[in-house]
């Protein structure tokens, strides 16, 4: 059966359309939904993509948290749904709770848009269950507000657990431990600041970012929520 | 205003936490040089927030804007936030 990604707008996203072509290349189907939308409609898979939710208003994702969807997306990933933040979606998953830490201004306060190496750190999530650890993935970055932090604590937290997906070669931006990916401990709730979507073809100039959709479209199909279809 | 209840003027203002590492004060700090400025160190910085809010009291006032800075104006994480309340 094709899985279903459901890929949210919000008022300023701008990656929505970049991640329905990828997973339609990849096989699944793509259905965009408003940020309004106070239910999900039948999918097997949530994308919060990237762009500007509310003109990063206050702080990036600190409105959009609050959007009718968010509450269908919280009740998605509690009941095992798989659930990717790219970038400001990434940003909005930590504003509303669902991953822990921040993002915040990168060091050296430049606007980064480069592609940059990625490590795989564990396989351990609906983002990275197809690649291998020790992997390295070159994808692009396009952030001014991508410096992973959270609390020490946090972070120990996120090591034991194997809940670092991503780490940065060379950290671009003074993320805490080169964090690019986290994922919470479930391992169905995943964000990132770099853009598997744009490293999905030749002409953009790398493919790496296909094995990390690859395997949210797997996981889609094996982990879809009891009654997110209709039977 | 008389009687219970009137308005106030809040005024938030975040900062990021002790231990956040803060570009954009060290930015500036670096930049002092520049312009002969010697002597200024710790150089933070944040965002002020002003509001006017209708509250039973200046208490009812504060509490309700640390709330509101708690759940919105400040992310908990890595912003701290102080809270002024004047009648308007």
């Amino acid at each position: 059966m094709t899985a279903r990604i459901g890929v949210v707008m919000f008022p300023g996203s701008n990656c929505e359309h970049d991640v329905a072509e990828a997973v339609e290349d990849l096989g699944a189907s793509a259905e965009l939904v408003w940020h309004k939308a106070l239910a999900l409609p039948s999918v097997d898979a949530v994308v919060l993509p990237g762009g500007f939710a509310h003109g990063d208003a206050l702080r990036p994702g600190a409105i959009a948290r609050f959007s009718a969807v968010m509450g269908a997306v919280r009740r998605f990933a509690d009941d095992g749904g798989p659930v990717v933040g790219i970038c400001n979606g990434f940003q909005v998953l930590t504003e509303a709770g669902m991953l822990p830490g921040a993002l915040q201004k990168n060091a050296g306060l430049r606007f980064l848009c480069a592609t940059v190496e990625l490590r795989v750190e564990t396989t351990a999530s609906v983002l990275t269950s197809e690649a291998v650890v020790g992997q390295i993935l070159r994808v692009p970055i396009n952030h001014f507000e991508g410096s992973y932090t959270c609390s020490p604590d946090q972070l120990d937290e996120l090591d034991r657990g194997d809940r670092v997906l991503l780490r940065y070669v060379d950290n671009p931006n003074g993320s805490v431990g080169r964090i690019a990916g986290i994922r919470n401990e479930a391992g169905n709730v995943v964000g990132l600041m770099p853009h598997p979507e744009r490293a999905t073809n030749q002409l953009l100039g790398s493919t790496d970012g296909a094995v990390l959709l690859r395997s949210l479209v797997r996981a889609a199909t094996r982990l879809r929520p009891a009654g997110s279809r209709p039977a | 205003m008389s009687g219970p209840g009137g308005r106030f003027d809040v005024l938030v203002e975040v900062s990021l936490r002790e231990g956040v590492s803060d570009p954009q004060g060290a930015t500036i700090e670096r930049s002092l040089p520049a312009l002969d400025v010697t002597g200024v160190t710790g150089v933070r910085v944040g965002k002020a927030i002003r509001f006017t809010m209708e509250a039973v009291d200046e208490g009812d006032a504060r509490s309700r804007a640390e709330d509101l800075c708690r759940r919105f104006l400040s992310n908990p994480v890595i912003e701290d936030a102080r809270v002024e309340v004047l009648r308007a």
